[in-house]
């Protein structure tokens, strides 16, 4: 548990042994917060106390008396303006003054609790302010995470856009300096590398502007009623060429209509890079197959593939950005790394959740779960 | 004279291509390696004159990894990582014995000409 210190300022011993009374053992518990807080109560009996202990110790919280035998309350928290700024201040007013109390709040009192307070007036001024503290950090803290996962992604990004350019610049500087002779055949595995090359970074920006896209918010969904069978089945028709390439067999039963409210776009989207994936991923005359089911409360759409699987690890990476998982098997598919980055992003969007379960050498099922 | 064996491991099929061949136009004999595994499997059954590790592979540390297991076979084999990491993220690898416990002899930028690598591995090679 972590502990608040707080700072009570008033001449009269009553007060400060009241406030000790009620938040020395008190704490403040919201089911949002991941450990409760408490509270170290201090006590100043005079302006001139006060400002030597503020000057000392960084409280979070100051009770400010304003009527004190030297300098008065409002100095007190004219101080802690400049000096911290962070520091909340209650003020403890014995006639509640609206002059004063509008004056206090102008110099950024935090609250008011009048005098004398019941404890009950102290503990609800206390959680209060705690809760504030508590989310202001939050925020920071969000804040400051945002920004790192940023910078980890432009750290990625910039890594997957140089490994092709730093191919593609080195095969045509092999060629410029003519190494393998005057004959452009002889370059000919070198241009088709760099084209390849070229094909990859295309497709890494179309995947990159599709999660911009997702991401910011940009694209309003036109939702409507869609039947996904009819979906996955263009779907299927898209990915065709790739898989006869491989003689996979394709082989889905899809007769009956599922009505599902989406953005047609967005799941075209999800069903080609399943799909996409499960080609790409399978091996020479495997097979892929698709399932429906719908009920009154989900529908499930399922992928299975009969390619090289993942293992469990490999399985909790897979819909990070810029992940590709990298063995033997996979070296030779071509990827961005991003499209189940994007498939999850688009579900995250719709409500609906995603599942894997896989076997390494194999095959995996992707199962795609809407909720009605 | 004898010909130096250069083994050189990276994961992007068009780099190791380009080193293979600019390194052995220099009149070294190459050995490529796809993978950490690939190269592991190497130095189990070889020993190089030199290394030339990429650092990500299919680890984020597959280099270091490498790096140490070299060391650890051949202390005597020198050891080049070359990574594109550095300049992303601000990391700065040390040369020499500066990287503390990862024992690479010279860390590299990705993007650095291939005579410059051939400049730098006669270098470390005495020749």
């Amino acid at each position: 548990m972590e502990n608040l210190k707080i700072l009570v300022v008033d001449d009269e011993p009553g007060i400060r042994m009241g406030v000790h009374r009620v938040l020395d053992k008190f704490v403040v518990d919201y089911p949002f917060m991941d450990d409760s807080i408490g509270f170290d109560v201090d006590d100043a009996s005079t302006g001139e106390e006060a400002l030597e202990k503020l000057n000392a110790v960084t409280y979070d919280i100051v009770y400010l008396d304003n009527k004190l035998p030297g300098i008065q309350g409002i100095e007190v928290l004219e101080h802690l303006n400049k000096a911290n700024p962070a520091t909340k201040v209650i003020m403890i007013t014995s006639y509640a003054s609206l002059e004063l109390a509008v004056q206090a709040t102008k110099m950024g009192a935090h609250d008011f609790v009048p005098k004398p307070f019941t404890p009950q007036d102290l503990r609800s001024s206390a959680e209060n302010v705690t809760k504030q503290i508590f989310l202001k950090r939050m925020m920071q803290k969000m804040y400051k995470e945002g920004k790192q996962i940023r910078f980890q992604f432009l750290s990625l990004l910039s890594h997957e856009l140089k490994a092709p350019l730093n191919a593609i610049e080195g095969y045509l500087k092999i060629m410029i300096e003519q190494k393998e002779g005057k004959d452009i055949a002889s370059y000919d595995k070198m241009i088709r590398r760099s084209l390849d090359r070229v094909k990859d970074m295309r497709s890494l920006i179309f995947d990159l502007l599709d999660l911009t896209k997702i991401e910011s918010g940009e694209l309003a969904k036109k939702t409507e009623d869609l039947n996904l069978c009819e979906v996955l089945k263009n779907s299927l028709s898209s990915i065709q060429p790739m898989a006869i390439q491989k003689d996979i067999t394709l082989g889905c039963n899809l007769s009956y209509p599922v009505i599902y409210k989406a953005d047609p776009r967005d799941m075209e989207i999800v069903f080609n890079n399943l799909l996409s994936n499960a080609v790409k991923y399978n091996r020479q005359n495997g097979s892929i197959s698709c399932a429906v089911s719908d009920t009154s409360t989900q529908i499930e759409v399922s992928i299975s593939d009969t390619g090289i699987g993942m293992t469990p690890e490999e399985i909790d990476r897979v819909f990070g950005e810029f992940v590709r998982i990298k063995n033997e098997n996979t070296r030779n598919i071509p990827g961005s790394g991003l499209g189940l980055a994007i498939v999850k992003k688009i579900l995250d969007s719709y409500n609906a959740s995603i599942r894997v379960q896989s076997t390494p050498g194999e095959g995996s099922v992707f199962t795609v779960t809407f909720n009605k | 004279m004898k010909t130096h064996t250069i083994l050189i491991a990276d994961d992007d099929y068009d780099y190791l291509y380009q080193m293979c061949y600019h390194i052995e136009d220099a009149g070294f004999t190459v050995i490529k390696a796809n993978s950490q595994a690939e190269a592991e499997a190497v130095i189990g059954e070889l020993k190089p004159d030199l290394a030339l590790f990429d650092l990500m592979m299919e680890n984020h540390d597959s280099g270091f990894v490498l790096a140490y297991k070299m060391k650890k076979t051949y202390p005597d084999v020198p050891v080049i990582i070359a990574t594109a990491v550095a300049g992303e993220t601000g990391l700065n690898f040390g040369n020499g014995n500066q990287g503390g416990w990862v024992k690479a002899d010279k860390y590299l930028e990705k993007g650095t000409s291939p005579q410059v690598i051939i400049e730098i591995i006669k270098q470390m090679l005495g020749i």
